[in-house]
């Protein structure tokens, strides 16, 4: 078509309107689509709370059980480890949990319930790796030499201290994610529900 | 041809345009004449990826995306993988093809990349052939890593589980972004036939199309050579290039004795080292997945560690964002920044044979250090060379170091003393 041709003016018009409204069928049809990438009815409502007994979980010891798909620790601290905590706090990056990894009452220096029993995402706020238990102190962790106990995380070197702060420096940048959980009898805690939501 | 033959051929040329096409693309293409063999490497991607398709259409026919448990309490995709490496009649061979093909893929593409860079390749005309290479390489990498979930192994969840999270790095949209890529909160059935159906269907019809434009592109512009001149500016009487010699039979012939090289070394290794000692396929992918516990070390197969060193170097939070964030930032960086090769270098001369000392001592000290990233990234980030120096230095050395040849090369490759570049190819 040569340029000095008139334009059809009113064809040319139809020809918008009905791109546009054919722009918009394309766009509506893809809701279905992307819809049906986010997670199914099913994988929602998997997230029912889990009942854990710790009645045989002696200090020092740990236990895995899992939430959603996620592992969730129960470690029962000793009053070193507890101990800990105190030398660790200069060097964590966020030792007053400012940051909402954790329920309310859960925002205190050892970020649980009741001071011993730390229950913990053991998911690494980096990319997702689960850290490896580290309690053993000093060289005998393979960590470093003036380790006080605490945990490693085996993919980019993330550590975090006793009750699950990261070290400053790290690439996590986040404190280990503490669930919502609560005490349902003196040794059997429900992870997944507070009665507060 | 008999008029018998060539009437048949005139019928199918007065309605599909096949001769024209195997003149242009074949016998009539004039490829440079004096290619050495970094020009295989080429033509072996496309055999590689024809192998991998072919391979792959035959594992599908026995594998089963599903990661709930069978009754012996394997997960039944990791049982259906161990089902064809031991009760499908050819069921091994066809898997190993495929695993160590997927290695193959990548030897064969780093060195065709570097040929690029050798011989500058990217350089203008041919910024687009670069360009549909480099998304080439982005589309490899998204296939290799959906592929390598299929086996619902340990290294496959975990792997999947870090590389998803990445994306949950970039602020705002992130954690919804990874939500909707897994399709759950974590990474799960949903995660498996969703990488399963991209990495069969959708993944491998773009990178045939990107394959296509690469080649037509290529087709267009004609190609590079080791002495990066314009064979096209110098024409003999029947406007053939004078140093130009037809694709078919020239190259068809010498490609053949490529791919009988090639053939020969990936055999061996298929035969006798199908895991590659453990680069290949990691020993800790024969172990179910297991969500609750992250194997002690855990690395991305060898393809990748360049680009996750460059990930794990970032540690310092930046502009009040999370250093996880600039570690995601650094390694997809780092792939980009390659695409954009053709407007860094401003160098005079095309070819590293008449570039000067400075480029071939920045390119020799990238080499080392990509290999170092490559070679550190598969440790933990505790290793020490020889238990003393530490590694995590090192790479956010060479990570610096990455940036700063792509970063400054409009400076040092304009400085740079070349030697004259001759008109005609040296042969």
């Amino acid at each position: 078509m040569s340029v000095d041709q008139k334009m059809d003016g009113s064809r040319r018009q139809l020809l918008l309107v009905t791109s546009a409204a054919g722009g918009v069928a394309v766009a509506a049809t893809a809701v279905p689509f992307v819809a049906s990438l986010t997670p199914s009815e099913r994988a929602k409502a998997a997230g029912a709370p889990v009942e854990v007994d710790i009645s045989k979980l002696a200090p020092g010891q740990m236990m895995t059980v899992e939430w959603r798909g996620k592992p969730v620790w129960i470690i029962n601290r000793t009053k070193e480890m507890l101990d800990s905590l105190k030398k660790t706090e200069g060097e964590v990056s966020d030792p007053n949990s400012e940051k909402p990894m954790q329920p309310e009452y859960a925002k205190n220096e050892g970020r649980s319930i009741k001071p011993e029993i730390l229950v913990a995402v053991g998911i690494c706020t980096h990319l997702g790796c689960s850290p490896s238990d580290k309690f053993k102190t000093g060289a005998e962790s393979g960590v470093s030499n003036d380790w006080p106990g605490g945990f490693l995380c085996p993919c980019h070197g993330s550590t975090f201290d006793m009750a699950g702060r990261v070290y400053k420096n790290k690439p996590a940048p986040d404190n280990l994610e503490i669930p919502p959980h609560k005490y349902v009898a003196d040794t059997k805690i429900l992870i997944g529900e507070d009665g507060k939501a | 041809m008999t008029t018998k033959a060539q009437a048949v051929m005139d019928w199918i040329d007065a309605r599909f345009p096949l001769t024209s096409t195997y003149k242009a693309h074949l016998s009539e293409y004039y490829a440079p004449k004096n290619f050495n063999f970094w020009y295989f490497f080429g033509s072996l991607a496309i055999l590689v990826l024809v192998l991998q398709i072919v391979t792959g259409i035959f594992l599908v026919m026995h594998y089963k995306p599903d990661a709930s448990l069978n009754a012996s309490g394997v997960p039944v995709a990791f049982a259906s993988v161990e089902y064809i490496m031991r009760d499908v009649p050819g069921g091994w061979i066809i898997r190993y093809l495929h695993s160590t093909g997927a290695s193959a893929f990548f030897v064969v593409v780093y060195l065709h990349m570097f040929r690029g860079i050798l011989y500058g390749s990217y350089r203008k005309p041919r910024e687009l052939i670069w360009i549909f290479g480099t998304l080439i390489f982005l589309a490899l990498m998204a296939e290799a890593f959906m592929g390598y979930l299929l086996p619902w192994g340990q290294m496959s969840f975990w792997g999947a589980q870090v590389i998803v999270n990445l994306f949950s790095a970039i602020p705002v949209i992130g954690p919804d972004l990874s939500v909707v890529i897994r399709g759950d909160f974590v990474v799960s059935d949903a995660t498996l036939n969703r990488f399963f159906s991209f990495h069969v269907i959708a993944v491998p019809l773009v990178l045939i199309g990107l394959v296509a434009a690469h080649i037509v592109a290529l087709h267009e512009v004609g190609s590079n050579n080791p002495d990066g001149v314009e064979i096209k500016k110098k024409k003999g009487a029947d406007g053939h290039p004078l140093d130009g010699i037809p694709f078919h039979p020239y190259y068809t012939v010498k490609d053949i004795v490529g791919v009988v090289g090639f053939l020969i070394v990936f055999s061996f290794i298929v035969f006798f080292a199908p895991e590659g000692g453990g680069y290949f396929l990691e020993y800790n992918n024969f172990i179910p997945a297991d969500p609750l516990k992250t194997p002690p070390h855990i690395a991305p197969v060898w393809y990748f560690t360049p680009f996750y060193s460059l990930l794990r170097a970032m540690v310092w939070p930046l502009f009040g964002l999370d250093a996880k964030f600039w570690g995601v930032v650094a390694m997809g960086g780092g792939v980009v920044i390659i695409a954009f090769l053709p407007w860094l270098d401003r160098s005079p001369a095309k070819s590293i044979r008449y570039r000067g000392p400075i480029f071939k001592t920045l390119l020799a000290i990238f080499i080392i250090g990509f290999a170092i990233l490559g070679f550190l990234g598969t440790k933990p980030p505790s290793y020490a060379f020889f238990g003393v120096i530490p590694g995590a230095p090192v790479a956010q050395l060479f990570s610096l170091y990455y940036f700063l040849f792509f970063l400054t090369m409009p400076v040092w490759s304009k400085i740079d003393k070349c030697k004259p570049v001759p008109d005609r190819v040296t042969g």
